[in-house]
């Protein structure tokens, strides 16, 4: 059986195919301009990845930002949802889920079936989500996933006053034209986006085990930090690319749809 | 008797002098990176628009965000009592005021002697501040001054779905990029903008007659915009940006009818 989960971000698309209990062929891709574009795009990728073509794919399930628009899906499914059966199939004892996306964070907490029992999300401000890192990495000059392996070499990590974006920039420029390390500037960008996903977070209560989902995932500065601001220890997930659980979470529907659920 | 107020603020710096109660001199300047220096600019400009030295000074109040920085400062006076008391003295039915500046926004709600009753402030999101236009006309590639003027040809409605300044700008690139006119996306900004502020100033409950100062009420479009948002018609005062230096100034005259020691003009002859 052959089931498939596509997840069409704002920032990247992701796509998993999957096959009798396991992943088969993914893909990350950049979004482009239009939904339906990304999703053919990253879908195409991941099945060549896995030697197979969109015929052989009996169910698919998408999700994310511009799921409605994804032509060859048979169901759209709740990025929410599918995060939290993702990260549970991941990391098994998992009760929070924070995700970061490229224009949102949100934060779950499951219980014990897996159903999402609480949860909260910011969409509004870009402080707190992907956007503010790229943002940041770009005033700095520097790759966007850099800014984790950067901050852990920092001796004096800086202070950002202010979380919007906008004022955080003026500082990082500040920072710059004063000759700070960027070692320095990229752990306090770091500390700042955690702080701000800590607070998120504290909406709904902090129970163990958690773990984060998303690009952000792979900045280690940034899970030190937060991992700090909760005084508890994030779980990695360590059997995929944490980009892709939206993806694994929207193929683990589908093959629970097409009637093999077995993970 | 002559005195003087001095406002620096984030993006500019103010500075009003008064004789027995009408104002002979003003001076507004962009503020640099030193508060100091952007303080004397604009008391120079003042001095010289009046006629007059420093030294003709009797006293001298201070307000804004570089309000210690100020040299020839004889005392200091909070923003928000300054510019309760500059509306009042402006438009005397005056009961609220909206400051929209650079990098901050404001509401105050006063009595009719210029007594602060209630206020509410933003510092901590671009959005709803004088920054918001900012960042749009520069990835618009347009002077700010120009904003104003060019919401003002706008023929379409439109609505920006974004709050955060961020987010907007992206928006507003794709509307761009879509083709809509730039005079509309202008008329968009000034909404999104007057949206910020408006609750903000909602939060204290309009009532009276609202008046809107900072440099930001120079702009027709925005002052258009911030009347429908708060729905209400606003009230014009005859000096927006110069509203906090010229409070801090009637500051000054309160403390020298007092008898306030002129030590620091003493100091200056």
């Amino acid at each position: 059986m052959i089931v498939a989960g596509c997840d069409v971000g704002s920032l990247t698309s992701k796509a998993v195919v999957w096959r009798d209990g396991s992943i088969v062929g993914q893909a990350v891709t950049k979004s482009r301009a239009k939904p339906w574009e990304s999703a053919e795009a990253v879908m195409q990728t991941a099945l060549a990845a896995a030697g197979l073509g969109m015929g052989d794919v009996e169910y698919c399930v998408g999700t994310g930002y511009g799921r409605e628009k994804i032509p060859f899906v048979q169901e759209a499914v709740s990025e929410i949802a599918c995060h939290g059966r993702g990260a549970r199939w991941l990391v098994p004892s998992v009760r929070t889920v924070i995700d970061i996306g490229g224009q949102d964070c949100k934060a779950m907490r499951l219980d014990n079936g897996g159903n999402v029992e609480k949860f909260v999300a910011n969409d509004k401000c870009a402080s707190g989500t992907g956007r503010f890192l790229e943002v940041m990495a770009k005033v700095l000059g520097v790759e966007l996933a850099a800014l984790g392996e950067l901050s852990v070499r920092a001796r004096h990590p800086v202070t950002l006053a202010n979380a919007c974006t906008v004022w955080a920039q003026a500082d990082v420029i500040k920072y710059l034209s004063d000759g700070v390390p960027v070692e320095d500037i990229a752990a306090g960008i770091n500390n700042a986006m955690a702080a701000r996903m800590a607070t998120l977070v504290n909406h709904i209560g902090v129970e163990p085990d958690i773990c984060m989902t998303g690009g952000v995932a792979k900045n280690s500065g940034v899970l030190s930090s937060i991992e700090k601001l909760l005084a508890v220890r994030l779980k990695r997930i360590r059997r995929a690319d944490p980009q892709i659980v939206g993806a694994i979470g929207a193929a683990l529907i589908a093959a629970e749809r097409a009637g093999a659920g077995r993970s | 008797m002559i005195v003087a107020g001095c406002d620096v603020g984030s993006l500019t710096a103010k500075a009003v002098i008064m004789q027995d109660g009408t104002i002979i001199g003003t001076g507004v300047t962009r503020s640099g990176a030193v508060a100091e220096q952007s303080a004397n600019a604009a008391m120079a400009q003042a001095l010289t628009q009046a006629g007059l030295a420093l030294s003709a000074i009797e006293y001298c109040v201070g307000t804004g965000y570089g309000r210690k920085k100020i040299a020839f400062g004889d005392a200091v006076e909070s923003e928000i009592a300054c510019h309760a008391k500059g509306a009042v003295w402006q438009a005397p039915a005056v009961r609220m005021l909206v400051d929209i500046g650079g990098q901050d926004a404001k509401a105050i709600k006063f009595d009719s002697n210029g007594n602060v009753l209630r206020y509410s402030y933003n510092d901590k999101c671009a959005s709803g501040t004088g920054r918001f236009l900012e960042v749009i006309a520069d990835a618009l590639e347009i002077d700010v001054e120009a904003l104003g003027p060019l919401s003002r040809q706008s023929t379409e409605h439109l609505t920006l779905s974004n709050q955060c300044v961020v987010f907007a700008e992206t928006e507003i690139l794709s509307l761009v990029s879509e083709g809509k006119e730039v005079a509309d996306i202008v008329k968009a900004l000034h909404y999104a903008v007057a949206r910020r502020a408006a609750a903000m100033a909602r939060s204290l409950g309009v009532e009276g007659e609202v008046a809107m100062t900072g440099g930001v009420a120079l702009n027709a479009g925005m002052f258009d915009a911030l009347g429908a948002a708060l729905g209400t018609v606003l009230t014009r005062v005859p000096h927006p940006q110069l509203n906090g230096a010229l409070g801090a100034a009637l500051f000054a005259v309160d403390a020298v009818g007092a008898g306030a020691p002129g030590a620091a003009s003493a100091a200056r002859t």
